[in-house]
């Protein structure tokens, strides 16, 4: 009971906090602070940014550091031989362990991941092989997203038989299996990256759809809507500026999921030989590449390999994160 | 139920009719040469065209093809694939090369994937709920092919337990590895999603209920948690299928399975695209996965009283 | 000695949740005589449904108990009085033993509380089967009288019937059901009608007193709604950011209150005769328990804290031989500070009132 000599006789007095009105429990914080300072704290999210943002910037700057061309079959100056099929190298470090230099033709040059079976460097393939994946996803995504966007915005706004139709087809299109729309696709179209990007543009689409759609329903029946309404806001003003901004949360989510997707489509388009033709390459056609040679050179195809699951891994922890922060659980107490 | 079922199959086959035409007007009005020989004629291409009825108005066409389908289950002759035999000679060997793997492929995914998600679940924070993640981050960032390809260098190159490339007369030992790097996905997937769901049912308010009831471990699990949790797990499984199929394309590429998957990348990858032999898979894939997603949604009727008894889904 | 059913004392639980520990209950001590309805009131988030979950051992599994002791008396098959603390107990044995057989639980939302996938039969008689020993036949016999106890209508249909079939009102009453199916000597109100229409209300509260009449079994309410405990309760527990602040016997909560928060809490009660502009709301919000509370926690949202108040929590000062209050107001060296005038004026109307209706 000591603790209570705390309290002296002075103590009986009136003290009234002067700020009696202000709630500083729950202090105002804007939605987006929230959800940033809840995805800056999640640690794998914040990991798999980690990871893009690496394989970004080796995506952009790794064929320059490298000092070769993608499509460069790098041959010895004097003899002309062709560095084929080289196992990963970097000279200093062979000096430091082994004491002696390389003594092949190439006994100076770097190849942190060797060179393939034509004398390229894969080095510089990997990372300009992922900046042609990277690109393909993200350009086809972000197109995806504004049709998909659009698509279920208007067609859940107008409701109906408006939707009724517009939902009918996309009914129809879900049942299109992707590997139909591809083979069809390649009946008529030359191989390539336009094969890949039409084949995503097709499909994507309606995930981003079906979102926007539900997060308009939602929306649509709220009082802010119908106080917009009732002041005279026009559906397209109704549509882009007081429902939009509230579904871009869950159709970013969407886009995390929808890249690596993406990827993964045009890395199996590509390995299949119907996607990125050479002496092009993107990370399926490398491992495409890699997997002819495996019994011999399996050291060439863990690079795309890995890029690949990296890539994968970030965009879904990412997403997860995105989600987790934009609708936080509340913990049950 | 009945009139929701009757509603459902009708659905189905009008998607199916109108995908089936869909394909058959791209494959046959778009740009591109059906005949792969550059050396024909052109009054040999000419009367090739009208021997096969390309000339005709496009609706006759694609009556007198759903006819020879429905009516002599006939796909027509391939142009580059298998000599130009009829499709219908080659499909049945390869649908069953298919169904074989894919089935025991997610036969695999469903029972593995809902014993690691429902070992996880019970054990939240625990090891198998560890296991469990791990296992569903490399499901989503492995493709099935790439785990084909470590499989095969691993247990078929390096250690040879298992034939490099498919083997009928070994059906079942060289069936493991493309099984297997199939279920990958799904396994982890519906590992993932049973541990979600469970998890959320356990924390629902009839659970609390039971437990206040006196219910405790195996009966609740089985009686009250399972069954709630189970039931949205069917939903899941049909784009499941759907990846499977897709995978399946690579995966009996790489290893030399004639099936449906390689038939397809045959038709499309080679030197001339066998026009006859995408639409056939095109519309038997669509047919595939309508039909699967058909039974799904009936049995997810059947499951859950709310939609067994209205006859419609809550939206 | 009067005989006390269940005895909570000094409970004291935190919860583990991604922010940090959460101290949610911060010594709590509960009595409830047998037979009697003893309310706990309190505002969302002050913990009073996480006390009663941990009677029934049915707290989440990020929940530690730092101490405390929950002692429930009952008598056993054979008839003799037992005494047991629920929380030594092992979980399994309190689901055999305690849960739904001794004491059962109402949860406050009917449209959640009841198995989507199971008949309304299958849930009122897996309790009976378990703990009656009943076969299906019996125990479906006396589940369809059960029904027809709890007012339900065409019971022997409404058996067969999945919980989405029957409205809220109408689930309530199956969980009432179920709950009292096996006979229980304590029942557990959480919130019993806050999910439920006005017009529904108060036919729910008349039914549990009903049943607690015919049964004699005690009744704990939890709830925010002072109406309610006006209408049901014999003793009112005030609880604040996880604390016991003022018990007493609903006269004295009512007329005599001497807490700061509950003199709030009643000027906060919609009232159709009050004339003033405004409801009166209380400023601020409850305290984050994430921190640890210094003093008391009712501090900074009260119009009459003292000094005292911010430096140590104030002990459990006694009023009459029932009612006690948490206050420093009541030390003998506090300034006299009383009830302010509306609230007076309002308490007098309430008074009138109840002598109006005897």
């Amino acid at each position: 009971m000591s603790k209570e000599m705390i309290v002296t006789d002075e103590d009986f007095v009136l003290d009234v906090s002067s700020d009696i009105t202000t709630d500083r429990n729950f202090a105002s914080q804007s939605f987006w602070k929230g959800v940033f300072t809840r995805f800056k704290n999640n640690k794998r999210a914040m990991t798999g940014l980690v990871i893009i943002i690496l394989i970004f910037i080796l995506a952009v700057f790794g064929p320059m550091i490298s000092g070769y061309g993608y499509k460069e079959i790098i041959t010895n100056g004097q003899t002309q031989e062709v560095a084929k099929s080289l196992a990963p190298r970097i000279p200093a470090l062979h000096r430091l362990f082994t004491g002696a230099d390389y003594q092949d033709a190439f006994a100076g040059k770097v190849f942190l991941f060797g060179t393939d079976s034509l004398g390229r460097d894969l080095f510089t393939r990997v990372w300009y092989g992922a900046r042609v994946s990277l690109m393909i996803a993200f350009v086809t995504i972000l197109i995806d997203m504004l049709i998909g966007m659009s698509y279920g915005l208007i067609s859940g706004y107008f409701g109906q038989v408006c939707d009724g139709i517009m939902q009918r087809f996309v009914e129809i299109a879900n049942s299109i299996p992707r590997l139909v729309i591809v083979g069809v696709l390649a009946t008529f179209m030359p191989k390539g990256v336009w094969l890949v990007i039409v084949a995503l543009l097709l499909t994507e689409w309606i995930g981003m759809s079906k979102i926007a759609r539900a997060e308009m329903l939602k929306i649509k029946g709220q009082e802010y809507i119908m106080a917009s309404r009732t002041l005279g806001a026009k559906s397209f003003r109704i549509i882009f500026s007081d429902v939009l901004p509230n579904t871009i949360g869950p159709v970013i989510t969407q886009v995390m999921f929808s890249i690596p997707t993406a990827i993964f489509t045009e890395a199996f388009l590509s390995f299949v030989g119907v996607g990125i033709v050479l002496p092009q390459c993107s990370i399926g056609s490398l491992i495409e590449d890699g997997f002819n040679n495996i019994t011999t050179l399996p050291y060439q195809i863990l690079p795309p390999i890995i890029v690949l699951a990296l890539l994968m891994l970030a965009f879904n922890f990412v997403g997860d994160g995105l989600r987790e922060a934009l609708a936080p659980r509340i913990e049950d107490m | 139920m009945a009139k929701y079922i009757i509603k459902r199959v009708f659905m189905a086959l009008v998607t199916l009719f109108m995908i089936t035409f869909l394909l058959f007007l791209l494959v046959r009005i778009m740009p591109g040469n059906p005949f792969p020989s550059e050396r024909m004629s052109a009054e040999a291409i000419a009367k090739k065209r009208a021997e096969m009825g390309l000339d005709d108005p496009i609706l006759v066409q694609f009556g007198n093809y759903l006819k020879n389908v429905i009516g002599k289950g006939s796909f027509g002759k391939g142009s580059s694939l298998y000599n130009g035999a009829p499709i219908s000679t080659v499909l049945p060997g390869c649908m069953a090369n298919s169904f074989k793997i894919g089935g025991l492929s997610i036969l695999i995914g469903v029972v593995f994937g809902l014993i690691l998600g429902i070992g996880a679940a019970l054990n939240r924070g625990h090891f198998w709920d560890t296991f469990c993640t791990v296992l569903s981050i490399l499901g989503v960032c492995v493709p099935s092919y790439v785990f084909m390809i470590f499989l095969q260098y691993f247990l078929a190159y390096k250690v040879t337990i298992f034939p490099f490339y498919f083997d009928m007369s070994r059906f079942m030992g060289s069936s493991i590895i493309p099984a297997l790097s199939l279920s990958l996905f799904s396994m982890s997937t519906i590992a993932r999603f049973t541990r979600n769901e469970m998890v959320e049912v356990m924390d629902s308010d009839y659970v609390l209920l039971a437990e206040s009831k006196g219910m405790y471990g195996t009966k609740l699990v089985t009686k009250h948690i399972l069954r709630n949790a189970l039931i949205p797990i069917v939903t899941v499984i049909a784009p499941l299928i759907v990846d499977l199929l897709t995978g399946a394309l690579v995966v009996e590429k790489i290893y030399g399975i004639n099936g449906l998957g390689k038939l397809m990348v045959d038709a499309i990858s080679g030197e001339g695209i066998d026009y006859n032999y995408v639409l056939a898979l095109g519309i038997i894939y669509s047919a595939l996965y309508i039909g699967i997603m058909l039974v799904l949604d009936i049995t997810y009727g059947l499951l859950d009283p709310r939609i067994r008894l209205a006859g419609r889904k809550e939206s | 000695m009067a005989d006390k059913i269940l005895e909570i004392k000094n409970l004291d639980i935190s919860f583990k949740t991604t922010a940090g520990m959460v101290h949610a209950i911060r010594g709590v001590n509960v009595d409830l005589e047998r037979g009697e309805t003893v309310a706990i009131v309190g505002e969302s988030g002050s913990g009073k449904s996480v006390v009663m979950k941990t009677a029934m051992r049915l707290l989440a599994g990020n929940a530690t108990i730092n101490s405390g002791e929950i002692i429930f008396r009952y008598k056993d098959d054979k008839g003799d009085l037992q005494e047991v603390d629920i929380l030594k107990k092992e979980k399994q044995w309190v689901r055999q033993n305690i849960n739904g057989r001794k004491i059962a639980m109402i949860f406050q939302d009917p449209m959640t509380s009841l198995d989507p996938t199971m008949t309304i039969g299958n849930q009122l008689i897996e309790g009976m089967i378990m703990h009656l020993g009943l076969s299906k036949e019996e125990a479906k016999a006396r589940a369809i009288e059960l029904l027809e106890e709890v007012g339900i209508t065409d019971a022997k249909k409404r058996y067969k019937q999945y919980p989405h079939q029957l409205s809220g009102g109408m689930r309530q009453r199956v969980v009432i059901a179920i709950a009292i199916s096996c006979y229980p000597d304590l029942l557990i109100c959480d919130e019993p009608t806050t999910a439920l229409d006005v017009t529904i209300q108060s036919k729910i509260l008349d039914l549990i007193k009903k049943i607690q009449k015919d049964r004699g079994i005690s009744v704990i309410y939890i709830t925010h709604d002072l109406g309610v405990v006006a209408k049901v309760a014999d003793y009112v527990n005030v609880m604040y950011a996880g604390r016991i602040v003022e018990v007493g016997n609903v006269d004295e909560i009512f007329f005599d209150p001497k807490h700061p928060y509950t003199w709030g809490l009643l000027s906060a009660m919609p009232d159709l005769d009050t004339d003033d502009d405004r409801l009166y709301t209380i400023p601020g919000s409850p305290p984050n328990l994430l921190n640890e509370i210094q003093g008391d926690a009712f501090a900074a949202r009260n119009r009459f804290a003292l000094k005292a108040d911010r430096i140590e929590q104030p002990p459990m000062f006694k009023v009459s031989e029932t009612h006690f209050a948490a206050t420093w107001l009541l030390d003998e060296r506090a300034p006299k500070i009383d009830m302010p005038e509306e609230l007076k004026r309002r308490i007098e109307r309430m008074r009138r009132s109840a002598a109006e209706k005897q």
